[in-house]
This record gives structure tokens, C-alpha cells and sequence, in this order.
């Protein structure tokens, strides 16, 4: 069954509300140990980095996600979720995962860029992956962010978006895939890609 | 690039959709569910539900409506009405809403925005506010509330700009001037408040055709635009307008 990861980021409905309409089994838990009988992850969560990861440290869900992520089974972060995966996030100086080599930056002050960067905007593909199938690079997801992953030089984004600057929309690295996005806001397209999740076989 | 959102207002009475004109006079225009599943298959970016129920105990049926609403549409939405406590947004995220709109009561007790934020982070809190033309104001504008009823002391740019500063995280402009006319957003207002906070603003109130829309995105900065009475009573569709605001090369979400 798919998982839910629940560590207190935010509002957890939406996600649920899109994969009951997809007719996805799942459950929602906080529980490390309900993780490791899942056979799918979402990460999801709005938020802020730090309260994140306090709050997956305080409930040992840190580790679970570790031991997850080794275990091959399909990961997909969303918003938060692809933040905290890097090693580290300028947003109150906070020590991530590291799943992936980076960090996560904020949006530059530039004249007329407001921040959070709110609202619909086109992702362009860097390199096919399953969790693209049938979506045309190019489309609109819908984005709410002030942060965003920046891998690590070698580590190539899987999707780009422009906002000020050119940043990683989605990351991947074997069993994990991650979207800044909110896929579940993103309406048919975003649901869509939720079902390639649901499907995908790494 | 970031395209320019179109966000349906629906205002919500006793489980129903009502269209103010000039906030009086409000008509009966339909089932709010049944509008936001027929707007978001259109591709409207965005919606916002505004509870102008007064009485408490009818606030039970809107927040059903809310979690009805959040079952059939997959885009963001927000919810604005007597929000006055976080306890109050919790109880509309709950229910399914991404953003919470607070207004009077944020005039009454600013702090509400600085808990919200705190609470819930910037990007859940809106702060939308009615302004009105006044000459004696600094920058023109006054501040009003309680659906515009009401004249506070508040400069319409310097609350604006305290709004951010407590964490707003986005904001709703309407202009009690425009709001209902038909004849187009107010673009001096739009223009100012959007180009002296660094936040998304949202235009509200006037917008009667397409033309509106493209004039409040390349001639007053607005990042988003507010339409109801345009398209609740069938004389446009998010299509048409979409059409129409892409063939004057604005950036805009095509529907699917």
C-alpha cells in the first residue's frame, strides 16, 4: 500500500483528496514503523525546512526515510519533500537528508520577482522519466515556494522551471523522485502525474 | 514563465452562491460546488469562497460546502469570511482550503496575520483589503471594512505594506469603486499597491470583459485578477477569456 508521510508540515488533505480521486490505496501515518511495511512513499508538505526536519528527527521518521530510499522502493517528495532530501537548506541554516548532493537556496531579491514565487508556471523536461509519461515538457504545474533545490554540480536537474533564474523543478535519483511543484494543485496534468507515481516501477 | 492567474470569486450565503453588486442586492446565482467543478474543468487557475454568512451556526454549512468544493477541483483555493483566529483558519485548511483570506478582522487586530504566518507560514495567509478613493489619504486610497461598510483611519499602500511585513503572504486588492461596474479594475490603485510589495497582488472589483483582465496584467502589474458576474452569469468562460488574454501575448495557464 502507499504511504502518506505525516510530520506535522502543513496540510496533508489535498494530497489525499487527489490520490482518493486516482483510486489509490493508501494511509496516512507519522509512524516510523508504518513506513516500513508501505510499498510507495509520498513525502509531501508545505512549510518551512527546519520545523520539517525538527519534526521528522523528533519521531525518528529521518531514519525511516534512510532506510526506505536504500531499500529501493519508490520515493516521491513534493514541495517540502523535494527540499529536505538535499543536505542542506539556507532557510534557518538547516541540515537535511542528503539523498541528494546540494542545498537549497532562496529566491534572489531582484527587482519586480515577487517571493514566494505563487502560481502556475512551465516545467521543461532535462531528461525522460516515468514520472512524465504522457505529459508534453513545457506544461504548467502549479508552484508556492520561497525556496528552491539547487543539486550539486554532476547532479542534473530532471526538470527545470524559470522564475529569476533557472532552478530544478524535479529531481530524481534511482527510486526517488522529487517536484517542487504541488502535483496534486497542478489539475489534470498534476494528477496525472501522481497516476505515473502510483505506476512507476524503478 | 509564470503565467497570469484568473481566480473565480464565488461568494457563499446559507450553501449558495450570491454575486454582490457594489456589495448589496445579492442574487442567487447558484450551487457553489457544482460552479467550482465547472470552473476548474475550464481551467480556472485559482478560486476563492467568501463565507458572508453573519450568523455562526450557518458557518457549519459553508465549511461543508469548503470540504465538498475540495473534494472536485484540483487547483489551489482559498477561503475568506470572519476569519478572527488561527483556530478559525485551522478549521477551513482542514476542511480543504490551501489559503486563508483575512480582512477586517486583521484591521481590528493586525497581529492575526503575524499568528497566521507563524502558524501556518506566508503562503497560507492572504490578507485582502477594500479600498476606496480619498483624497485625503497619503496615497489616495482609504482602507475599509466590514465588506466595505465601514472607513477605517488606514492608508490603503501603508497597510498594505504592513500587511507584508506581518507575513502576507499574498494580497487581494479589491476596489470598492470599481467593485461591480463592469468598466475595468481600478489601475492606479492596482498599479501602486502592486509595485511597492513584493508579494503577488491580486485585482479585484470592475471586471466586466476580457479587456479588463489584459489591461490589469500589462498596464497595472497585477500577478493575478479576480472575476465573478463575468463568469457566473455565462456572458464569458475561462476559455474565451484565456483565449483572448494569450492572443494579446500575456502569459496564461492554457486549459486542458
Amino acid at each position: 500500500m502507499l504511504g502518506v508521510v505525516d510530520y506535522g508540515a502543513g496540510n496533508l488533505r489535498s494530497v489525499e483528496t487527489a490520490l482518493r480521486h486516482l483510486g489509490v490505496d493508501f494511509h496516512v501515518s507519522s509512524r516510523p514503523e508504518d513506513l516500513r511495511s508501505a510499498d510507495r512513499l509520498v513525502v509531501p508538505g508545505v512549510g518551512e525546512a527546519r520545523a520539517a526536519m525538527g519534526a521528522l528527527r523528533k519521531s525518528g521518521l529521518d531514519s525511516a526515510l534512510w532506510e526506505f530510499f536504500r531499500s529501493g522502493r519508490p520515493l516521491l517528495g513534493v514541495c517540502i519533500g523535494c527540499q529536505i532530501i538535499f543536505e542542506s537548506s539556507e532557510e534557518r541554516s538547516t541540515a537535511c537528508l542528503g539523498f541528494l548532493p546540494g542545498t537549497v537556496r532562496r529566491f534572489p531579491a531582484l527587482p519586480g520577482l515577487k517571493v514566494p514565487h505563487m502560481g502556475w508556471n512551465n516545467v521543461s523536461w532535462s531528461a525522460a522519466h516515468p514520472l512524465f509519461a504522457g505529459l508534453e515538457s513545457g506544461c504548467y504545474f502549479y508552484f508556492v515556494h520561497s525556496y528552491y533545490p539547487e543539486p550539486a554540480p554532476g547532479s542534473p536537474a530532471l526538470a527545470e522551471c524559470e522564475y529569476g533564474l533557472r532552478f530544478a523543478a524535479a529531481v530524481e535519483r534511482d527510486n526517488l523522485a522529487a517536484v517542487q511543484f504541488h502535483p496534486e494543485k497542478s489539475g489534470p496534468q498534476g494528477l496525472r502525474l501522481l497516476a505515473n507515481f502510483v505506476a512507476w516501477k524503478p | 514563465m509564470l503565467a497570469k492567474r484568473i481566480i473565480v470569486c464565488l461568494d457563499v450565503r446559507d450553501g449558495r452562491t450570491t454575486k454582490g453588486i457594489r456589495f448589496r442586492d445579492n442574487i442567487d446565482v447558484g450551487d457553489p460546488v457544482a460552479m467550482a467543478r465547472l470552473y476548474y474543468e475550464e481551467g480556472a487557475d485559482e478560486l476563492v469562497f467568501y463565507d458572508i454568512t453573519a450568523s455562526a451556526e450557518r458557518r457549519k454549512i459553508f465549511l461543508e460546502v469548503v470540504e465538498r468544493v475540495a473534494e472536485v477541483i484540483f487547483v489551489p483555493f482559498s477561503v475568506g469570511g470572519g476569519i478572527a483566529t488561527t483556530a478559525d483558519m485551522r478549521r477551513v485548511l482542514l476542511a480543504g482550503a490551501e489559503k486563508i483570506s483575512v480582512n477586517s478582522q486583521a484591521v481590528r487586530r493586525p497581529e492575526l496575520i503575524e499568528e497566521g504566518a507563524s502558524r501556518f507560514g506566508s503562503q497560507c495567509v492572504v490578507l485582502g483589503m477594500d479600498a476606496a478613493r480619498d483624497p485625503e489619504m497619503p496615497s489616495g486610497y482609504r482602507v475599509f471594512i466590514d465588506g466595505g461598510r465601514t472607513p477605517t483611519s488606514l492608508d490603503a499602500l501603508a497597510w498594505a505594506r504592513r500587511g507584508e511585513s506581518l507575513g502576507a503572504g499574498e494580497i487581494v486588492l479589491n476596489s470598492i469603486d470599481a467593485d461591480g461596474t463592469r468598466d475595468g479594475y481600478e489601475l492606479v490603485l492596482t498599479r501602486m499597491i502592486s509595485e511597492s510589495v513584493g508579494v503577488p497582488v491580486v485585482a479585484s472589483g470592475g471586471a466586466g470583459r476580457p479587456e479588463h483582465l489584459a489591461e490589469v496584467f500589462a498596464e497595472a502589474a497585477a500577478d493575478a485578477a479576480l472575476i465573478a458576474s463575468m463568469v457566473h452569469f455565462g456572458t464569458h468562460t475561462i476559455r474565451s477569456i484565456k483565449a483572448y488574454l494569450s492572443g494579446q501575448g500575456i502569459a496564461v495557464r492554457p486549459p486542458a
